[in-house]
């Protein structure tokens, strides 16, 4: 771990922060007073409904058997968080599926998992800690596990409350809860290694964590074994999943990590960005370019005033950055 | 009025004025009926499609322009961009529309206003009952999501929620952080409807469009059905466009019409008439080529 990287870990330990581009992150959130922040909630289709406050968007599906959630946002969110799905339902949190083992996805796992509970029974009690009223069960790739638990990469060890409590190490893990199919689907070395999709196969929804966002370029976490192919492969994992109606205004409705609803034109046009930037800076790669003469020659000019941001979190040349060490690392 | 009580008249007084509040506002015009374009206007962009590099007249910035130098139109041959539908902005500029109400059968309160175009059957509601626009993190629409209101004899409307969209069938991009105004005019049995785009991600200045339509008593729409196929195979994840400074049909629009290369690329300035005068002094394209 880098000095730097050490001190923006270090300096949030109430988060729990994972991840440099996480706590770079979160240290602009934390600069924001959170008791201003409100929990807006959005109707996606049938007991589908999206969460957008600070962090990555909440999905929420519910039903008879409980509450299952995508993603928590940050901690201090966690009361609002709750009050946000108490209006919705009356049944307790069953699920939190973690897309990504950033803070601004999990920071809420600890808060949200205890506001729930889990059905146990038979040979459960006493063999699993989350059955002996730990809460919610909290799913996610290995990954995130081996990533927030400082066994894996540079990251310092978070609070075990912030971890997940259900792995799985193989390319997807199925449930079926509250009357449908579920596909939790491991993208790899994308955004970081341990990107999930979720799929609510009935309601037609797919969570997309941070793979796809409508608010900026493409974060890829090197150092959280993120790639620049592995995230365009997984927007079209994104895009296989979905049928449009005619007209493409309607159909798979896509969950971003941060930002709108969305739909298939919007995935589309993202992963039009993510691969014209790629095929012009392989040729500037190609051209023996520098990244300094890459950066001055502008090659996402085109994309900046829809992407682009030279001030707040992850800038343009932060992106290219990221985007060249990949790409060259590929060549 | 003998024999009728003082407050028994007031009561009478007040059955007219409470049947002209629910009547539709004084100078709102009937726009329902079907409505074909003036195919004269525009011709060369609306029936033959834009020719490649054309940007004259169109406000764009820098960031526009290299977009439509990169694009390809074999973009038209993926599958999953064969049956994108026109944009709103564009889609009423494309052929016929059709235009009905949504009535309160009890208060003949004005609901709402659909416009069916043409091209893709798209359908859009524009509310009239002054409903708010939703919050910024709800989806975004081809049609987007319009609000109207009478002024004067116009139908003012205002509409957000933009998915990303095109001025100009070449790969002329209008983002989703476009906003329209419109407006739609009848003159008896000829309707007017212009548009200002504002878009702040792509345009120096709001692009503006007009078209007219005229009253067709008999007029029927046809359907306009889109099926997807593969017309070749491409690689997954193949998208079509074309690198800085390697796209060869840019300069085909200026030689073939003897128009200054640079005055093909639009900008805010080539809308304007006082543009004739730059393009006197700008060298021809064979003089380029020379």
């Amino acid at each position: 771990m880098t000095p730097a990287r050490a001190a923006r870990l270090l300096s949030l330990p109430v988060l729990g922060c994972a991840g440099l581009l996480s706590a770079v992150h979160a240290a602009a959130q934390a600069e924001r007073n959170f008791d201003e922040v409100e929990i807006h909630t959005l109707h996606v289709r049938d007991d589908i409904y999206m969460l957008v406050g600070a962090g990555g968007n909440i999905t929420v599906q519910l039903g008879d058997d409980g509450v299952l959630l995508v993603d928590a946002q940050f901690a201090p969110l966690a009361p609002k968080i709750i009050a946000a799905i108490a209006r919705l339902s009356s049944k307790p949190i069953r699920y939190i599926v973690d897309t990504h083992y950033h803070a601004d996805h999990i920071g809420g796992n600890a808060n949200l998992r205890l506001a729930g509970n889990t059905v146990t029974g038979g040979n459960m009690p006493g063999a699993v800690p989350y059955a002996e009223g730990g809460g919610a069960q909290v799913i996610a790739h290995e990954n995130v596990l081996l990533r927030l638990s400082g066994t894996l990469g540079t990251d310092a060890e978070v609070p075990t409350g912030l971890w997940p409590t259900n792995t799985f190490f193989d390319a997807e893990k199925r449930l079926f809860y509250n009357g449908e199919g579920i596909r939790i689907i491991h993208v790899p070395a994308a955004h970081t290694d341990g990107d999930v999709l979720v799929y609510f196969r009935h309601s037609d929804v797919v969570s997309t964590g941070d793979v796809f966002s409508t608010t900026g370029w493409p974060v890829i976490d090197l150092e959280a074994g993120g790639t620049y192919q592995g995230l365009l492969d997984a927007l079209d994992a994104v895009v296989d999943l979905i049928i449009p109606v005619y007209g493409q205004d309607g159909g798979t409705l896509v969950v971003p990590g941060h930002g709108r609803l969305s739909g298939l034109g919007d995935v589309l046009d993202y992963r039009e960005m993510v691969i014209v930037i790629r095929d012009r800076l392989r040729s500037m790669i190609d051209a023996g370019m520098t990244l300094e003469e890459i950066k001055a020659a502008r090659p996402a000019m085109d994309y900046e005033p829809v992407y682009g941001t030279s001030t707040s979190f992850w800038t343009t040349d932060e992106f290219l950055e990221a985007a060249y060490k990949s790409l060259s690392e590929q060549q | 009025m003998a024999g009728v009580s003082r407050a028994r008249r007031v009561r009478w007084l007040a059955v007219p004025l409470l049947l002209g509040a629910a009547l539709p506002a004084l100078g709102q015009v009937n726009l329902v009926g079907h409505w074909t374009g003036q195919y004269h206007e525009d011709q060369p962009d609306r029936l033959p499609g834009p020719e490649l590099g054309d940007y004259g007249g169109l406000p764009i910035n820098a960031a526009a322009r290299m977009r439509a130098e990169a694009w390809s139109a074999s973009i038209l041959s993926l599958p999953l961009y064969q049956c994108r539908v026109h944009p709103v902005d564009y889609a009423s500029s494309f052929a016929e529309i059709r235009i009905w109400e949504d009535v309160n059968p009890t208060t003949q309160e004005l609901i709402a206003i659909h416009v069916q175009h043409f091209a893709w059957n798209t359908v859009r509601t524009i509310w009239m009952d002054g409903r708010e626009h939703p919050p910024e993190y709800a989806q975004h629409h081809a049609m987007g999501f319009s609000t109207g209101e009478f002024v004067g004899q116009t139908l003012r409307v205002r509409t957000t929620h933009l998915k990303e969209g095109w001025l100009r069938r070449n790969g002329v991009p209008r983002s989703w952080n476009g906003t329209l105004t419109e407006h739609f005019t009848r003159h008896g049995d000829i309707l007017t409807w212009h548009v200002y785009v504002d878009d702040p991600a792509y345009l120096e200045e709001p692009f503006f469009r007009n078209r007219d339509y005229t009253y067709d008593a008999e007029g029927r729409m046809g359907p306009y059905p889109c099926e997807s196929v593969i017309e070749t195979v491409f690689p997954k994840g193949y998208f079509p466009h074309y690198l800085p400074g390697q796209n060869a049909f840019l300069v085909e629009y200026s030689q073939k019409h003897g128009i200054p290369y640079e005055a093909t690329r639009g900008g805010a300035a080539t809308m304007y008439p006082e543009y004739r005068k730059v393009i006197a002094a700008l060298p021809r394209p064979e003089a380029r080529a020379q």
